[in-house]
Order: structure tokens, then sequence, then C-alpha cells
């Protein structure tokens, strides 16, 4: 698997990205010139310090927000300068989102939530129950299908947002500060799953300010004042290779 | 993300928030109830009417005589010549005269109406007891009379009238007969009423002619045709003077009806419209809320991949199931209250299919144009921005 994926054109192509925005009349450079190259099966941390632009970086990544200059490949499509309603089917098709506030529907319960990207990609409602309870049973959860997001605790909220990431099978996982909101002990537990999850072949882009998850990562990239300022980490194809 | 999926939605959220909800709605469902119950009432109130005008026979004509200067009547024989035309089944010449009716010691003031035999006919009455006027009765003078039902009651407190003697104005008549109870029509009581002889009466109240013809038309159809010879006849009588006469179809009296009927319809469905309009108003605001409230719903919904569209449908349909809803509470609430109000008040009620169509449609409308900013506000938010809102 690994040897085929080395062949292949990388999974995310960034180049030359720059994004500008006007802030109370003055133009502020958010991302400048910014280049990265993300494989398939790679764990890479986007990491600095708050300001520095890295979540304007993963707006872009996760085709939240379109770059000002440059272009974006993503498997192998160009998604810099689509309209509205393409990025929409882009998130939907190809990034699973893990938020820091879990960012899941209240009055849904977890089975719903996982199912909501399915229904937006018009999955059939048998097909997409049977493809959201293997998505919790991933996680750990397939005994808490029906629990309301308040009848769960931090971490099994985390999971089940990563149950909904997972649902429709998209080539990257893209978590922001996936530990931010839990205890050291849950957060350990929710690294150990992605993980676990980066092992079994997905692609996971996670953006922390926190060194110490960065360096569970297999990678990564340090972002200072909208530029990267160190990369590190082996890449994916050199690490796997015996 | 089709229409059944974004209803479930719109129930689920509906369901979530039931008193939000109830509130939301019951612009939409006192305007839909009041419309209902309004016009079912009111719609019943116009059939009585209808009902009753139709009881008296829509095939009548009434020719009234006014008269040009001293020659104010007609002689019946005149009257009976005038109506004897094609198409006339009956007709019957009256000369109604207010007079004091005396049995025993009770007197009363009562309407005598000196007419024919075919007055029977021509005004529908039936017989209680005894016989009606004949012919026999004109030729000779006869002093007889026929009570009406509420008179007898009066004048007789329960005894049979017939074969008794009254006073009238001083003359005694006999009573030869008792009508059946007629009930009430536009022009008064139909039971307070004496009947003589044409003849007598023109004695009794020492006046020639009649001023009223009774005509009882055969078929509906010759109705225009009758009321033209009639015109005729009377415009040669009166030498051209079209002002002493007048010919009364009680086909216009239901025709006003109707149109007073309708005129209110129409009043009634403005101010449903105008309820209905606040109602929406009112949807159109929690809506507005509603998005401000779930703004960060709305972003994560457009993150995990709904479009611009899944969002306007989703909540496009949650206004439109909640007008709908508010609705159809409307209307069962407001035939419930034109039941109510009709056992009440002994009133009738029309129950309208094509009215409770109507509004409950009108009201789905509503939640159609007063959605429409809202979900459009909701689906144009950007996903980023709508993700940090707290």
């Amino acid at each position: 698997m690994d040897a085929k994926q080395t062949n292949r054109e990388p999974l995310i192509r960034i180049e030359q990205l720059s994004k500008q925005y006007k802030l109370g009349g003055e133009t502020v450079h958010a991302l400048s010139d910014i280049s990265i190259r993300v494989n398939h099966g790679d764990f890479v941390a986007i990491i600095g310090p708050s300001g520095s632009g890295k979540s304007t970086l993963m707006n872009v990544i996760g085709c939240l927000d379109s770059p000002t200059t440059g272009s974006y490949w993503l498997d192998s499509e160009e998604v810099s300068r689509l309209k509205e309603n393409k990025l929409a089917e882009i998130r939907n098709r190809k990034i699973g989102f893990i938020f820091q506030g879990f960012n899941l529907l209240s009055k849904l319960s977890a089975l719903e939530n996982v199912e909501l990207p399915l229904i937006y990609r018009g999955v059939p409602a048998k097909l997409r129950k049977e493809q959201a309870v293997e998505a919790l049973s991933k996680v750990g959860l397939e005994d808490r299908v029906h629990h309301k997001p308040s009848e769960l605790s931090g971490g099994q909220q985390q999971r089940v947002a990563i149950a909904r990431a997972l649902a429709g099978n998209p080539p990257i996982l893209l978590a922001d500060e996936p530990t931010g909101a839990l205890d050291t002990r849950t957060g350990v537990e929710v690294m150990g799953l992605m993980k676990q999850l980066n092992k079994q072949g997905h692609t996971i882009v996670l953006i922390t300010h926190d060194l110490s998850i960065s360096q569970q990562a297999g990678r990564f990239i340090r972002i200072q004042d909208g530029r990267i300022s160190e990369e590190g980490g082996e890449m994916r194809e050199r690490r796997a290779s015996p | 993300m089709n229409v059944g999926q974004a209803l479930k939605m719109a129930v689920k959220s509906i369901l979530g928030n039931k008193m939000r909800s109830l509130l939301t709605m019951l612009g939409i469902i006192i305007g839909v109830t009041a419309v209902i119950a309004l016009v079912s009432l009111g719609q019943g109130a116009t059939k009585a009417v209808t009902d009753q005008v139709a009881s008296l026979g829509t095939n009548l004509l009434t020719v009234n005589i006014t008269g040009r200067g001293s020659t104010t009547t007609i002689s019946y024989k005149e009257a009976e010549e005038l109506a004897n035309i094609e198409g006339v089944e009956y007709s019957a010449p009256a000369n109604t005269q207010n007079g004091n009716v005396k049995f025993g010691t009770t007197s009363i003031s009562v309407s005598v109406v000196g007419t024919t035999p075919d007055y029977a006919d021509v005004r529908d009455y039936q017989l209680a007891a005894g016989r009606f006027v004949s012919q026999i009765d004109m030729d000779y003078y006869q002093k007889i009379a026929l009570i009406g039902s509420s008179t007898a009651e009066e004048l007789f407190a329960g005894e049979n009238p017939v074969g008794q003697t009254v006073l009238i104005n001083g003359i005694r008549y006999k009573v030869v007969g008792l009508l059946a109870e007629k009930g009430d029509s536009l022009s008064g009581s139909n039971d307070d009423v004496v009947i003589i002889p044409i003849t007598s009466s023109e004695r009794l109240f020492k006046s020639k002619g009649v001023k009223t013809i009774y005509v009882q038309v055969k078929e509906p159809e010759q109705m225009d045709a009758v009321v033209a010879e009639l015109e005729a006849g009377l415009t040669k009588t009166f030498r051209g003077n079209e002002n002493s006469y007048r010919v009364f179809n009680q086909q216009d009296v239901l025709d006003s009806f109707s149109s007073i009927s309708s005129t209110l319809s129409l009043a009634l469905g403005g101010i449903a419209a105008i309820s209905l309009l606040v109602g929406g108003i009112g949807i159109m605001n929690i809506m507005l809320v509603s998005v401000t409230e779930r703004t960060r719903e709305i972003g994560i919904r457009k993150a995990i991949g709904a479009k611009k569209k899944d969002i306007m449908i989703q909540f496009l349909i949650e206004s439109i199931a909640l007008s709908g809803l508010g609705g159809l509470l409307g209307v069962g609430l407001g035939i419930g209250i034109a039941q109510v109000a009709s056992k009440a008040l002994n009133m009738g009620v029309s129950l309208s299919i094509p009215i409770m169509v109507l509004a409950f449609g009108f009201s789905v409308f509503i939640g159609v144009v007063f959605g429409l900013f809202p979900a459009n506000k909701a689906s144009n938010l950007k996903p980023i921005e709508a993700l940090r809102f707290e």
C-alpha cells in the first residue's frame, strides 16, 4: 500500500499560497508564501502560537476559506478558485473535520450527528445508518449510539466527532486542537485514537499550539507570522521503508 | 438532501421547542380559527335567511299599487283580470287594513286581509281547522273570517275558535277556519292575521279596491315574461305612470341577500388576510431569532458539507411546517368553536370545505413568504464566521 502511494500525487499540494484580508482598513497578511505537501497516510501537525496564521491555514486546507493567491491541489483537484457550492461538496467528500469544541448538534443523538455528512451527500437512509454505526464502533462507541451529546463525557463527545469525520470515509481528517477542550488523560486517549487511525491508513492534519501533541505526529510544520518557520519529522515514505 | 429529510429535521426542531413553536403559531392559529368560525356562522345565518325566503316561494310576485291622483287602488275584478295571463298559476288581490278584533272581553289590533279564495294557495297557508274563503262568500258578502294561529291564541286562549263569533271593528263575523302556524317571514309574522272575503272587506273598511296583488308564477323561467306583462297591463291602467305601481320579486330579495353575504365574506376575508399577515410576521420574527441562535449549528452543517440550498430548504421547510401546522390547528379549532357557538347561540352553521382548504393553503403560503427571508439569511452565513459564533 505504501509503495503504491509514494508514486501517487500528494494528497495536499499547496504552492506559494498567500492570504490577506482587510481589517479596519489595514491589510493583514495572514499567510504568505506557504508551500506544503501532505502525502497519503501522513500524520502532519501544524503548530504555531495564537495569531500565527495557523487557523487561517486550517480554514484554507479545510476549504472553508479561499486563498488570495497561490494554488491548492486537494486529491489532484485545484480547489483554490472554486465557488461556494462546489467547496461545500469538496468538504463533504474529501475532509473530515474534528473541532476543538466538538461542534456536535446538541439536539441530535450520536448516531444522527454521525449521519449528518452522509445526509448532505445524499446517501440513502439504510446505508447511511450502517455506515454511521460502523464509524461509531471504530471509535468504540457502539453502545452509545442513541445518547445525546449532553449525556456523554468530553472524551466520548470528541470520539463522536471523530466518528462523524470518519463516516463519509474522506481522504483527509482535519483536526483543530482536538485535545484543547479535554483534560490530560482523555486528551491522551483521543491522541491514541488518532494515531491508531493513522496506522489504519487515514491521512491526518492536526493543528495545535501544544508542542507535546505535535511531537506525537509523524511530521510537524511550524508556522510563525504567517510563514513556515520550521519543518521537521520524517516523511511517511521514509519512515515506512524497512 | 431531500425534502423528506428536511421535514424530519423541521418536525424535530418544532417538537424540541414546543412552547415557543406554539406561541409562534398562535398568530396563524387565531387567524385561521377566526376565519373558519366566522365564515361558518355567517354562511349558516345566510343559509337560514335564504331558506326562509325560498320557503315563501321564489315564484312569488308581489304587485304594490300606489296609484296616481285620486285613484290609489284598483278594483279586485280589475286585479284578477290583470293577473289573468299566461304563466300565472294563481293570483290573489288583497286589501290589508288594520282592524280591531274583539272576542268576549279581549280586544286586539291586527291586520285584516280582505282577499279571494286563491290567497291560501298563493301564500301557501294551510288550514288547521275549518275552511277557507270560498267564491260564494264573496258573492254574498258573507261576514266570515279565518284566524291566524297567534291571533287565535291571543283571542281564544286555546279554545277552538271555529264556530265562534268575533267583532271586527264592531261588526259581527263568524269564524269558519283556523290557519296552521306558518312562522315569521321578512315582512313580519304570518300568524298575526285575520282573513275575510274581499267583498266584505271593502264594505267593512269602506275602501274600494285593492292595493296588493300576490301572483304565483308556474315556472321560474316564466318570471321575467310575467313581470313584463304585468307591468304592461299596469302601465295601461295607470296611463303610463310608472310610479303608480311596483312589481316586487322574491328573487330580488334573495339576490340582495346573497350580495350582502358576499360583501360580508369579502370583509371577513380581508380581516383574515390581515391577521394571517400578522401571524406571518410573527413567524418571520421567530425564524430570524432562531437563525441567529442556531448560527453555530448552521456553521457546523456547512462545514461538513451542507450547501446553501440545503440550509435554505431546512429553514424554509421549518417555517412552512410551523405555519401549516398552525393552519391545521386553526381549522380544527375553528370547526370546534363554530359547533359550540351554534349550540350555544342556537344558530345554524354551514362548514365549507373550500374555505378550510383556502385558509390552510393561505397559511402555508404565508409560511413560504415569511420563511424566505430568514432562510435566505441562514443560507448566506459564511461557515468560518458561523463556526466562530458563540
